[in-house]
């Protein structure tokens, strides 16, 4: 959802507005109550409580700086869990980035009768995270699954749920499954945007589809793919939450998982309150430097765009 | 133009497999009984079973309470998709509009406090947001599990980069004629944004439909669980039985991701606008 917004500070302000104290902020008042009550509340709770510890039956908390981030910081699980999610992060980004693009230069290129194609593509972009865990479960399940038919005839015994790596392989292909239509709507819509004149050069010069792609195309795809790049860490970060849920059901015993889901369970299934919030700002900070990185982009794409 | 190789439709072919047949199996298979699946694996092909679990699965009352209906959980999906879209708009399109039509202290502010939300996924402050709407005592209610969604201002910036982009010619035309702040949105920008509107209320409606999390956490009261939340239950339920329910599952899973789907595919132009134009 994060993808909605891009680059606007640099568009001029309007010549001509309302000149009133009062109205605005009756327009303002919904948005900003909101945002106060269940953005900048919970957030700064959040790092407040970082700094504490709950008392495990309830009786008050006990200041403890910064232990909490010490704790998580040096935890080996922890540390396990975040290379992890990096590892998760680059896999996912590098697999739904690399079929979106593959597709959407084919759907490009195939003018007549890529209609079909491209609903079926498309209408993926619709099902939600644990609908896609659900069926990928499924499909990976030990009995009943094709996937592990599969993976057996190649002679690997896929064990999804209980062997760490095997997990690993059944998320990973569901969250890049769900990924793939929302890259491909946005590649697809930056080819586009590319001029007929410019393809026609390009025929001309580069006769090898490939040097073509590579010299022309891809440069020009440059600014949507970093856009991509970033909302897809963040989806490898975030949004895969309910795959892993669905799939990893709340036993994390030797499953692997993200930073966030940890932060769920640490929070409401172990009741650490202080360590998961530790872990929410330590997430936060991640994400805040991602999304920075995402708008000083995209402010200097505006020179060239 | 370029010539259109064999190649380039077999790679969309196979794409398009991959993307499409897990959904054909989950819909095809919720049409077979568990028994069925059990022994022979997912099914590609139509089923006899089908009426029988949807109308077990629809109505049949489950969960610990023994009240919630997959009818129910199909309402309260609704009420969740819809509820979420019509509120980002209606507090998007106010907001988005007294931050580009007005002149007023402490703009600049608001307009940061109101971006910097776009930084922070709720998943990450899920623990504190979860004790705040405890101690407003919003846990299962509507408004507990719409309100909190509407607090990252996505749709704000979208409507603020379209109302930029709106002619200065109509507030100056509209002034002349004597139009005040409120004539001026309710006649002229409101129905100027019709298009964008419905381009948004697809995808939010989507976004609310599929939350996941949030029902999850916000949600004991069996009344208020959503198509998702059944999801989870039902996996629960899973471990330790003989032969589990595949094929409720499957029904389960349809019935969570038709309308979604329905939606993208008829208003694909629009859905599509919708989600690329917004980053002009």
């Amino acid at each position: 959802m994060r993808g909605l917004v891009k680059a606007g500070a640099a568009t001029p302000q309007k010549r001509v507005q309302f000149d009133r104290p009062l109205t605005p902020w009756l327009f303002l008042a919904p948005q900003l109550a909101v945002v106060v009550i269940f953005f900048y509340w919970p957030s700064v709770q959040a790092v407040v409580s970082s700094f504490y510890i709950e008392d495990p039956f309830g009786f008050g908390s006990t200041f403890v700086g910064m232990e909490n981030y010490t704790n998580a910081l040096t935890d080996t699980r922890y540390q396990a869990t975040a290379a992890f999610t990096a590892f998760f992060c680059v896999v996912v980004t590098a697999l739904s980035l690399g079929i979106g693009l593959l597709l959407a230069v084919k759907a490009d290129k195939v003018i007549r009768g890529a209609g079909p194609y491209k609903t079926v593509l498309i209408s993926v972009y619709a099902i939600a995270p644990p609908v896609a865990g659900l069926i990928g479960m499924m499909i990976f399940d030990q009995h009943i699954g094709p996937m592990t038919a599969l993976f057996g005839f190649f002679g690997r015994d896929l064990q999804v749920g209980v062997n760490y790596w095997d997990t690993t392989i059944a998320v990973t292909t569901i969250s890049v499954w769900k990924q793939i239509p929302y890259n491909f709507i946005f590649f697809l819509s930056g080819l586009q945007t590319v001029p007929v004149s410019v393809r026609e050069a390009a025929l001309i010069d580069a006769r090898s589809g490939w040097r073509r792609f590579r010299d022309i195309v891809l440069p020009l795809l440059a600014p949507t793919a970093f856009f991509l790049l970033i909302i897809n860490i963040t989806y490898a970060m975030f949004d895969t939450f309910a795959i892993f849920d669905v799939v990893v059901k709340d036993k994390p015993a030797n499953n692997p998982m993200t930073l966030v889901y940890k932060v769920y369970l640490d929070g409401f299934k172990g009741n650490d309150i202080g360590g998961s919030s530790a872990q929410s700002v330590i997430l936060m900070l991640v994400v805040a430097a991602l999304t920075v990185v995402q708008f000083r982009f995209l402010e200097r794409r505006v020179h060239y765009g | 133009m370029q010539r259109v190789k064999p190649l380039d439709h077999l790679v969309l072919i196979l794409g398009a497999l991959f993307m499409g047949l897990p959904v054909i199996v989950a819909l095809m298979s919720s049409t077979h009984s568990a028994v069925e699946i059990h022994s022979n694996g997912l099914y590609l092909t139509p089923g006899g079973d089908g009426g029988q679990t949807y109308e077990k699965v629809l109505t049949a009352r489950g969960g610990f309470t023994g009240d919630v209906t997959g009818l129910l959980m199909l309402g309260n999906s609704l009420i969740m998709g819809l509820g979420f879209a019509v509120g980002k708009i209606v507090l998007s399109m106010t907001a988005a509009y007294a931050l580009v039509y007005f002149r007023f202290r402490f703009a600049t502010i608001l307009f940061w406090a109101i971006f910097t939300t776009l930084l922070l996924p709720l998943e990450v402050r899920i623990m504190p947001s979860y004790q705040v709407m405890a101690t407003l005592g919003l846990l299962n209610s509507y408004t507990g599990l719409i309100v909190p969604l509407l607090a990252s201002a996505t749709g704000t910036f979208f409507f603020r980069q379209f109302f930029k982009s709106v002619p200065d010619e109509l507030l100056e035309a509209a002034r002349i004629d004597g139009a005040g702040p409120w004539k001026f949105f309710i006649d002229v920008l409101v129905p100027l944004s019709k298009t964008m509107m419905a381009a948004i209320f697809i995808i939010m409606f989507i976004y609310g439909w599929n939350q996941y999390l949030w029902p999850l956490i916000m949600t004991t009261d069996e009344s208020f669980y959503t198509l998702m939340r059944g999801i989870k239950s039902i996996l629960q339920v899973w471990v330790g039985s003989q032969i589990p329910d595949y094929n409720e599952a499957f029904a389960l899973a349809v019935l969570a991701m038709i309308p979604p789907v329905i939606v993208v595919v008829v208003f694909q132009r629009m859905f599509i606008k919708g989600l690329t134009e917004s980053d002009k």
